[in-house]
């Protein structure tokens, strides 16, 4: 399998000078004690590299640690160890050049689809009518068209987190982060959004980092895909997605698809029993 | 009758519109039918008529005006300064924590009581009244709006963050906007408290205004123009509510409803 190639290439040559957009550098966080009490480690220090134009998903079980990770990248969190470097400078406070989607519905309610897209480009002080064609584009992308003029309210939930990406991509950041996006959708949308997402990343080549808990989505999304280990988060697996681009949904149904995520559910479903406590009759 | 099931619209009208016919029936019933004496409530007719003889003789007209002016004027003075303290202390953590306290102090001071003292000070004149106003509704603006701007959806501030917003950025284009609805809201709740401060203020000390024909009126034992002065002052707050309400709807399309 191209996965186990990839991390006998990645130990046979250490330190090998890739070009790396973002490098996670020993990223550990600790939550100081409620109380008094011990202080919490949401997130033992872990060290990864991210390529550019890497589609990378990161799994794990509720509570790894996984959005923590996703925050401070974002810099809304800072870390209390390590640092994080986006194209060679330190990140130390959120920025327009990482762009966020996050779980929760985001959408400035006060503002129309377009000019929530725009919102970002009026901060960088865009020409408006430049605004005006990046927001039309975007829009166009996300499947909105004639819907610029509505407020979030009348939006359902798939196109509102729709618009939300628009948003992000409008920005034209480094890398696009994503916290669970589809999380709150149901199964059906999720899968239309998964598509269209891969759509737009197959035809921009953007970075990516995409936060999960669904097996699925985070291999028919990903180029690669990070498996955290259960609290205290650390990465488990690193493994390789090879499967062919253009994605379609169908691959969820193909042989190495299947293999992947039998893989992938063996180590997910040990920290999910670690996490829950549970042991099953028999186990 | 199902719980929390709406009404349809002319249905809530007509129930709105049957509770004021029951009313007035209810005092016609007893004034008009004897069960009270006359000395301490006068029947619906008698007010009508004195109401009518307030505006046709005694220049009624000229004391709502003085009275409505007073309102406004305290409200606005109120509302220009305690608006941006407000959005201030909900968005800078220390400047909230300078100001916090002493306005939780100040907001249980009773107004009323500081008449003798603003009389002291600033005789009986408009200042007087104005300030009345001021110190009964400053503190509440103050305190509401604050914690309308401090409990902005923090995903939101984030998302402007991950956008490229800075502090100016997130106050003008997110805590504002996201407050402004609510904060409209607290006024109207508000200017309905000035109202009550007018006319304490116009019962002590004042020569003209709604509160000082109450209290005229007191003298004689014309229950009726007492009446009308509360209900005129009913109906004026009325309208203004309608006028904010519908102001609210429409500068702020997507909040409320």
């Amino acid at each position: 399998m191209h996965a186990v190639d990839r991390r006998a290439r990645a130990a046979a040559a250490p330190g090998r000078p890739i070009v790396s957009k973002l490098v996670i550098d020993g990223v550990g966080r600790t939550f100081p004690g409620v109380n008094g009490g011990a202080p919490t480690l949401a997130l033992t220090p872990i060290s990864f590299d991210v390529a550019d134009n890497d589609f990378i998903t990161i799994l794990g079980p509720s509570g790894c640690g996984k959005s923590t990770l996703l925050r401070i990248v974002a810099g809304l969190d800072r870390p209390t160890a390590g640092r994080v470097c986006l194209d060679g400078a330190d990140v130390s406070g959120p920025g327009a050049d990482r762009g966020m989607v996050f779980q929760s519905y985001t959408l400035f309610p006060w503002l129309t689809v377009e000019e929530n897209v725009r919102f970002g480009l009026r901060e960088k002080r865009m020409p408006a009518a430049e605004q005006a064609d990046v927001a039309r584009h975007w829009i166009h992308k996300v499947g909105l068209d004639g819907f610029a003029r509505h407020y979030p309210k009348m939006l359902s939930g798939g196109m509102q987190q729709r618009t939300a990406i628009a948003r992000a991509l409008a920005n034209a950041p480094k890398i696009l982060l994503l916290d669970e996006p589809f999380g709150a959708l149901d199964h059906q949308t999720r899968g239309l959004m998964q598509e269209l997402l891969l759509g737009i990343w197959e035809s921009e080549k953007t970075t990516v980092l995409f936060v999960t808990h669904d097996i699925e989505e985070a291999i028919f999304m990903a180029s690669r895909v990070l498996v955290i280990s259960a609290r205290p988060g650390r990465i488990k697996a690193d493994v390789a997605v090879t499967l062919p681009h253009p994605r379609h949904y169908t691959v969820k149904t193909t042989p190495g698809f299947s293999a992947l995520k039998a893989r992938l559910t063996e180590e997910i479903r040990a920290e999910a029993l670690k996490v829950e406590g549970v042991v099953l009759p028999g186990g | 009758m199902t719980p929390l099931k709406p009404v349809g619209r002319a249905r809530k009208v007509a129930l709105g519109v049957a509770f004021f016919v029951l009313f007035v029936a209810a005092w016609s019933a007893a004034t008009l039918g004897g069960f009270v004496s006359k000395t301490f409530l006068a029947d619906p007719l008698t007010m009508l008529a004195e109401g009518w003889g307030l505006f046709a003789e005694h220049g009624f007209a000229k004391d709502v005006g003085i009275t409505v002016w007073r309102v406004l004027g305290g409200f606005v003075l109120a509302a220009v300064l305690g608006v941006p303290l407000g959005i201030a202390m909900g968005a800078f953590k220390p400047v909230e924590a300078f100001f916090e306290p002493f306005v939780s102090f100040a907001r249980y001071l009773p107004a009323s009581a500081f008449i003798p003292l603003l009389i002291l000070w600033a005789g009986i004149g408009e200042a007087q009244k104005l300030l009345v106003i001021f110190i009964g509704v400053f503190f509440q603006i103050v305190l509401m709006v604050a914690v309308t701007v401090g409990s902005t959806r923090r995903d939101l501030v984030e998302a402007a963050y991950t956008l490229g917003a800075g502090a100016h950025g997130i106050v003008r284009r997110v805590l504002l906007p996201n407050a402004a609805p609510q904060i409209a809201e607290t006024l109207r709740l508000v200017l309905g408290w000035a109202w009550t401060y007018v006319i304490v203020a116009e019962l002590i000390g004042a020569s003209s205004g709604i509160g000082h024909m109450i209290t005229d009126s007191q003298a004689l034992l014309n229950t009726g123009q007492i009446i009308f002065g509360i209900i005129m002052i009913g109906l004026i707050g009325l309208v203004s509510d309608f006028a904010f309400k519908w102001a609210n709807q429409r500068l702020f399309p997507w909040g409320l409803q």
